[in-house]
């Protein structure tokens, strides 16, 4: 049978690069296609930041800019419309906390609850480390005593030894 | 020395088990917790101010017009089937003498006004938020919502989907004089309900 890539070995090796491709693109295909028109580049930079850091409360692991919730066009176009009103990023953060609680912000501001979230990675990292450190060092001193004169001279008699 | 290596190896053999324990432990505990339950950012604080029109009547009401007592806002939609769910709930708590506030979200004037007309009108007012402003202030993100306001006008509490007996019982009874609700209400859960 003839292929029509230029190999076997290339031919699956492309078609998983392919697979790999298209589910790249589908991934960012996920995004809501909608149109807003700014008043000035910067704008429509930090409308594209802050969706994204925006959660939607109805469909709990998606950000607003990917949701196609009614809320979450809702609170996209409240969005627009804040930035053209000449809010600051932590205004339109606040006005979002204020009515959808600290849920809606993909990085939470440190407080009592969040603390966990925001310290276990270090703290799981240094408990790691710790534990890395323990094991070597143990191994370490697992190092068997040095053999004795007498063991010594049995072991070179055993190895000069070629009838065994 | 050697004493202490052995108990050292003995206790290591248990810290797979220990961790799955501990694993056990969370993952037992996640069980009963509901991931969708969210924080209700406006507990405690005053009903948000408002100007809009009343859905039977036309009229402009604000958050004055609310009664002096505790209430329940209930956010409803016609496009909401949760809400038909709930609706004969609604009548029954008041026919019970609840108030009940209804905040028409998102919707058609005239379809609900229809709603109303065929399935009971239970609500004391309704404040038309046809574009949701309203909603977005109190943090509603889907209907059926129902909210309870205390005297002073204070949200006090915030169910998120269908209100019914069970949940009225649990949750809500606490601000309101004992009524008998959802006797019948069970009764009809099944023939509603999909």
């Amino acid at each position: 049978m003839k292929r029509i890539l230029s190999g076997p070995v290339t031919g699956s090796y492309g078609l998983i690069v392919l697979t790999l491709w298209g589910w790249l693109l589908s991934i960012a295909a996920h995004a809501v296609i909608e149109t807003y028109e700014f008043s000035s580049p910067a704008l429509e930079v930090r409308y594209h930041t802050l969706s994204q850091e925006l959660r939607c409360p109805k469909c709990q692991n998606q950000n607003i800019a990917d949701s196609n919730a009614p809320i979450a066009r809702d609170l996209r176009v409240v969005l627009v419309e804040q930035l053209e009103a000449g809010q600051s990023d932590e205004q339109i953060l606040a006005f979002m906390v204020a009515r959808y609680g600290e849920f809606v912000r993909y990085r939470p501001a440190v407080d009592r609850n969040t603390a966990v979230l925001w310290w276990a990675p270090a703290l799981l990292i240094g408990a790691g480390l710790i534990a890395l450190a323990f094991h070597f060092r143990g191994r370490g001193a697992a190092v068997p005593p040095a053999l004795t004169a007498s063991e010594t001279a049995e072991l070179k008699k055993l190895m000069e030894d070629d009838s065994l | 020395m050697w004493l202490i290596r052995v108990s050292n190896l003995q206790a290591r053999r248990f810290l797979p088990l220990l961790g799955f324990g501990l694993l056990s432990v969370l993952l037992f505990r996640g069980l009963s917790l509901d991931p969708t339950a969210l924080p209700a950012a406006r507990l405690g604080q005053p009903f948000p101010e408002f100007v809009k029109l009343e859905l039977q009547s036309g009229e402009a009401i604000g958050v004055a017009d609310l009664s002096q007592r505790p209430a329940l806002v209930n956010v409803w939609a016609t496009w909401c089937y949760s809400c038909r769910v709930e609706h004969p709930f609604l009548l029954e708590l008041a026919e019970a003498e609840i108030p009940i506030y209804g905040l028409n979200y998102k919707d058609d004037a005239t379809k609900a006004r229809a709603w109303l007309g065929q399935l009971g009108d239970p609500y004391a007012l309704n404040i038309v938020d046809a574009e949701g402003s309203l909603g977005l202030d109190l943090g509603v993100y889907g209907a059926p919502e129902t909210y309870v306001i205390d005297q002073e006008g204070t949200i006090v509490h915030r169910h998120v989907g269908i209100l019914d007996a069970r949940v009225f019982a649990a949750d809500f009874a606490a601000w309101f004089p004992p009524v008998s609700v959802g006797a019948t209400s069970r009764a009809r859960k099944g023939s509603v309900a999909q």
